[in-house]
């Protein structure tokens, strides 16, 4: 996110210590830096809430027993929890992601479409390549998955360091295409049947993930996703290359200056949001559809967007924005049985959570400098 | 200049008080500024005479104060007040519209927003008569990009004389002026006031304040010390009253003989952004310990020669050998593992990352490299070890290694891109504009340990803007202007006025 | 129609072509303005969907056109004021509000259509075509100029009102200042947040209508995401036409050519090519456009940028 600067000729205080220095001075208490990072998303969440709510009332619907619907849609008992655990899994690998490239200051809006190039080719592993024993066929489409999100994302990466192209309108081209391309598979060459759905066949048994919760639904995808956090968490703050991304994105001239190939970076961190959205679609396919079809992604990219955002860009909020976005989405679904409020609601809150989001972040950082 | 013994007051601030978050920019100023002078507000960088002057003009709101103008109080919400009362402001960093005329810019803002721009015309001979006047030549339809750095300093000029002004204030407008240039302003400064023209000139060179004012005010830390004629004062007792203190400016004795090349520069061609040769066929050399200025007004290659020695933009034609090996091709960072460091111009672009913490500014060539790193991981605690013992040794004020360096003042900041620099004990040392914008004790400090790291062995080639600092500083005095080394001469102060011309493009026999 | 020579059938694709390239000259040259001042608004598809859904829900009430455009422009004015106040005065990173008002748009929209809507007949009476007794009859031109219908005109009106605001009125001076240099305005007394404010209302009125047009002249309905990505190609139709209104107006032209042709092959019989191929193509078309035009050296220089005073 941009970040003010601070004009050196204008404020410069002579280095003799002095009270101002530590009056205004922006040491700031663990206390403080806790507030910010958890409460802040907390109260953001609870202000689109509340906007939202006053839209449901203006529509002429009850806000309160529409957000008890979705509370009980989301927390209502066990299969419910692990259903929103489930909705969770592709939006933590989404999300954590997203984390990864938004810190390198570059604006991938397009996980959707890596999502579905992910998914494509995951499918084609998982069906075509149905033989092959489970040990070898899993990771393979594992492996698959993530090889189409990233180098989906890559391209556009390319554009950007090869012809300066911006990434928000390519990202957004490309998932039209991705989209596009999807729906022309899935009704021609790989439809399971001509004349029958448009869908492809199923992925073999042996391509399935492990269900580890009978008879729940939720399966080691959600495993999977939360280690994939906790990793890109560790690469970004502990390891020298996500020092290299973290510094791209606050500053590619002082990164240059400090030896940094910014070119190559930012293709590194596409590919990383990129093969994270792939894997995300792999997980879903493996794990929970079993095969591809028109609208294998409702939105998942954007909601991803979402999910970075809200936890202030690190892969482990990543964790607990991507469950809180799942339980809004399976919430949604039984918002809609129950009080008849379109699901696509959600949407829109999403949007708001965002915006109160952005909101507070300009405020944490004035007060906490950081 | 004749005494003025009865005067009239024409601006009095009182009390002014202007915070920003972190700092107190001017506590409790107070200026008494009298009709036709010429008063000087000086003080060092961070004194507060920006702000106090920017308040003035309507660009700050004040926390608190009065501004008395004209035996009026007044209140500015914004410059098109302050224009409306016939004041004048000159900006240090050029407040111009590249991609618009010179003509464009001089009626920016001073039209309602629906009013039809169909009298260009009339604007065009109104700046031609104003350029014949004052002598400020300047065509009405060039546009800002295309204008030289004097040009341009000669357009913010005409902008205030456009309109009718009473109060003109200057602000460092000498910055960016060879000498010469700089006489002629003051030559038509002096003009002005005669006039009748009030003026308040903005500036930390004591020279220019014996040379040009009546009367000087010193601002320190943010307060008014002192109001003085300047003809019973004495360039030691302002800047006495500017520091506080007295000013030592010990610096080291050279001692060792100066060694073999460490930089050679050959035929050095170098384009700049817009695809113009900024450094035109540049050949030259530094040798271990010594220290080679390089003298010269902006804006003549002085930017583009530092980025191509660095490696951060391509070089069009010509070869550079760092230790006898070819470094023309190379990135920055084969260049820093050869040992080259580089402070460099713009510190906040450049040398730190603002929202990092000062231990990853001072790892910033090194976080990938033993034993910063191992395995990929970055070795947390030898980071903070490092920093902890490098703001010892250099001194620098901070209340944690584990804040954003955005929290440091600039002179801080400064120490820590010098301290790393410094620290790899480098072959070759590319410092560019290295004291620009931070307090004389930061200031001091810097200059001393650049002569330091010359007597270790390093090569130093110093560019910088400020002559003052070239001839302190310098072994040997190279002029560049418009991509060219136009001269060389020995840190002679004699020989200043020399340097003036070569700065300026012209011949001279040394 | 579908088998017969190109050349006839020129006149019905030029046709066609403005009248697609009609929303995307309305949201670009409104998102020029925008971004001259220095702000970037990528939310435009967004407020398009709002206008769109706003101008079909009040012809829908009113069964009147004006009170239709009229809200849309309303509603657009709200979004400029609602954006600028995030990413002007609230200084919120711009790329993310815009992320933020595409969703809200999408959302809402949806929400609000199959609340009120879904289910019913919904079709509404659409803006007039001209119909100038001789000229409408003439061969070929006729077809191309005479028989569009009102808004689809009203755009050879917008483009030269469009430069003569940005260049031969002080106002325009103001917004390329604050553009490329809002320091320097700003010492000069313009007010850089309220020429930003400005700039940001103008461009999301603009599109509102551009989403009008879509809803009550192009079609006579409201679908959900009618807007197709229109928004982002307009962003894009900025950067290809480099941020001049002459130059944004023929971009336009030329995705719309696109937009017509896809139409135009998929009607026809006997494709070869899956139809899916043709779709794509004004996405396509996007990218290669942006790769040819190498970056933003056009672009103002305080694109995006928070001004701090």
């Amino acid at each position: 996110m941009a970040e003010p600067s601070t004009s050196s000729s204008e404020t410069a205080v002579t280095s003799t210590t002095s009270a101002e220095e530590l009056l205004g001075h922006k040491e700031t208490s663990r206390l403080s830096k806790f507030l910010w990072g958890v409460v802040g998303p907390i109260a953001a969440i609870l202000v689109a809430f509340l906007v939202s709510g006053i839209i449901l009332l203006m529509a002429g619907y009850n806000p309160v027993f529409a957000y008890i619907t979705l509370l009980e849609g989301a927390f209502g008992d066990m299969r419910v929890i692990t259903e929103v655990l489930l909705q969770a899994t592709p939006l933590i690998l989404i999300g954590a992601g997203l984390c990864v490239v938004f810190r390198a200051n570059i604006w991938n809006i397009g996980a959707e479409g890596q999502f579905y190039i992910g998914a494509v080719l995951s499918a084609v592993v998982g069906i075509y390549l149905g033989d092959l024993p489970a040990i070898i066929l899993i990771p393979l489409l594992l492996l698959a998955g993530m090889l189409g999100g990233a180098l989906w994302a890559m391209l556009a990466g390319w554009f950007k360091v090869r012809f300066g192209a911006s990434e928000i309108v390519t990202t957004i081209m490309l998932n039209y295409i991705a989209i596009i391309s999807t729906g022309y598979l899935v009704t021609g060459p790989m439809i399971e049947e001509v004349g029958k759905f448009p869908q492809t066949a199923q992925v073999a048994e042996a391509a399935r993930l492990f269900r580890f919760l009978p008879p729940t639904r939720l399966h080691i995808g959600f495993i999977i996703a939360i280690l994939v956090a906790i990793l890109l968490w560790v690469f970004l703050f502990k390891s020298s290359m996500g020092f290299a991304i973290r510094a791209v994105g606050h500053s590619p001239e002082a990164a240059s200056y400090a030896g940094i190939d910014v070119g190559r970076n930012v293709l590194l961190a596409m590919a990383i949001s990129g093969g994270a959205a792939g894997l995300a679609a792999a997980v879903q396919v493996s794990g929970l559809t079993f095969r591809l079809y028109q609208q294998i992604s409702p939105g998942y990219g954007f909601t991803g967007i979402a999910v970075a955002l809200l936890a202030y860009n690190n892969p482990l909020g990543a964790i607990f924005s991507g469950i809180l976005f799942g339980a809004l989405r399976s919430g949604a679904e039984v918002m809609q049985i129950s009080a008849g409020i379109p699901s696509v609601m959600v949407v829109a809150i999403q949007g708001l959570v965002i915006l109160s989001v952005a909101t507070f972040s300009v405020y944490r950082m004035k007060y906490t400098s950081r | 200049m004749d005494m003025k013994n009865d005067y009239e007051i024409i601006l009095r601030m009182e009390n002014m008080v202007k915070t920003f978050p972190g700092t107190v920019a001017n506590r409790d100023v107070n200026l008494e500024v009298r009709k036709g002078e010429i008063h000087c507000l000086l003080g060092e960088n961070g004194a507060g005479k920006t702000v106090l002057m920017s308040t003035l003009y309507g660009l700050f709101q004040p926390d608190s104060g009065q501004i008395i103008y004209k035996g009026e109080p007044v209140h500015f919400h914004s410059p098109k007040d302050a224009i409306q009362q016939n004041i004048g402001m000159v900006h240090q960093h050029f407040m111009l519209v590249p991609t618009m005329t010179v003509a464009e810019n001089v009626i920016l803002g001073q039209y309602e927003p629906w009013k039809v721009l169909n009298d260009m015309e009339q604007v065009s001979n109104k700046i031609r008569e104003i350029s014949e006047k004052f002598n400020l030549q300047i065509d009405p339809d060039a546009f800002v990009r295309d204008l030289s750095v004097g040009e341009q300093q000669r357009l913010e000029l005409l902008k205030t004389l456009y309109h009718w002004v009473d109060l003109l204030i200057l602000d460092e407008p000498t910055a960016v002026l060879t000498p010469q240039e700089t006489e002629g302003l003051l030559r038509l400064l002096r003009e002005l006031s005669e006039e009748g023209l009030t003026i308040i000139f903005i500036t930390h060179k004591l020279e220019e304040v014996m040379q040009i004012s009546d009367r000087v005010t010193v601002l320190r830390d943010g307060q008014d010390v002192a109001t003085v004629n300047t003809a019973d004062t004495s360039p030691e007792q302002l800047a006495r009253l500017m520091v506080g203190r007295d000013v030592l400016m010990e610096l080291p004795d050279r001692h060792g003989a100066v060694g073999d090349a460490v930089l050679s520069v050959k035929n050095l061609v170098v384009e700049n952004e817009r695809g113009l040769i900024a450094v035109d066929n540049l050949s030259f050399e530094v040798h271990e310990r010594e220290v080679v200025g390089i003298a010269g007004v902006s804006g003549n290659g002085q930017t583009e020669l530092a980025l191509a020695l660095a490696g951060l933009t391509p070089i069009s034609s010509g070869e550079i050998y760092l230790d006898n090996q070819d470094a023309t091709h190379v990135t920055p960072r084969q260049l820093s593992q050869n040992g080259f460091a580089h402070v460099p111009e713009d510190r906040h672009k450049m040398g730190i990352i603002l929202p990092f913490t000062v231990s990853e500014n001072f790892i910033l060539h090194e976080f990938k490299d033993q034993p910063y790193a191992q395995h990929g991981l970055l070795k947390e605690s030898i980071i903070e070890e490092n920093s902890t013992r490098l703001v010892e040794k250099y001194d620098v004020r901070l209340a944690s290694v584990d804040e954003p360096i955005s929290s440091l003042s600039g002179g801080n900041q400064q120490k820590v891109v010098v301290a790393r620099e410094l620290n790899r004990n480098p072959r070759f040392l590319l410092v560019n504009q290295p004291t620009r914008g931070i307090d004389i004790g930061a200031t001091e400090f810097v200059r001393q340990q650049i002569l330091l790291q010359r007597d270790a062995g390093t090569a130093v080639l110093l560019i910088s803007t400020e002559l003052e600092e070239i001839f302190h500083l310098s072994d040997r005095i190279l002029v560049m202007f418009e991509g060219k080394i136009v001269g060389e001469v020995p840190p002679d102060r004699g020989l200043i006025d020399e340097v003036g011309l070569m700065m300026a493009g012209k011949e001279v026999r040394v | 129609m579908e088998s017969l020579p190109f050349f006839v059938m020129l006149p019905a694709i030029l046709a066609a072509t403005w009248r697609m390239a009609t929303p995307l000259i309305y949201a670009s040259i409104g998102e020029l303005f925008t971004e001259r001042t220095g702000v970037l608004n990528i939310g435009l598809e967004g407020i398009m969907l709002f206008g769109a859904f706003t101008a079909f829900a009040a012809v829908l009430f009113t069964d009147n056109l004006i009170i239709g455009i009229a809200a849309a422009i309303l509603v657009g004015i709200l979004l400029g004021l609602l954006f600028a106040l995030f990413t002007v005065t609230i200084k919120a990173n711009q790329i993310v509000v815009g992320v933020a008002f595409n969703l809200l748009g999408l959302g809402m929209t949806g929400f609000l259509f199959r609340a009120l809507f879904v289910g019913t007949d919904n079709a509404v009476r659409t803006v007039p075509v001209l119909n100038i007794p001789v000229l409408s009859d003439l061969p070929i031109i006729g077809e191309i100029v005479f028989r569009q219908n009102l808004m689809v005109l009203a755009t050879l009106i917008l483009v030269p009102v469009a430069s003569f605001l940005l260049y031969k009125v002080a106002f325009g001076l103001s917004v390329r200042s604050v553009g490329e240099h809002p320091k320097a305005a700003d010492t000069v007394g313009i007010g850089v947040a309220r020429t930003r404010y400005a700039g940001v209302i103008i461009g999301a009125t603009l599109t509102a209508v551009a989403g009008a047009y879509l809803t009550i002249a192009h079609t006579n309905q409201f679908v959900e995401g009618i807007t197709s990505g229109r928004g982002f190609i307009a962003l894009a139709v900025v950067v290809f036409g480099r941020w001049r209104p002459k130059g944004v107006f023929w971009a336009s032209i030329l995705f719309g050519v696109f937009f017509a042709l896809q139409l135009r092959l998929q009607a026809m019989p006997d494709l070869i090519i899956p139809y899916q191929a043709l779709q794509m193509l004004p996405y396509v078309a996007t990218i290669v456009a942006l790769l040819s035009v190498r970056g933003k050296t056009h672009a103002p220089s305080a694109l995006a940028v928070p001004y701090e005073p």
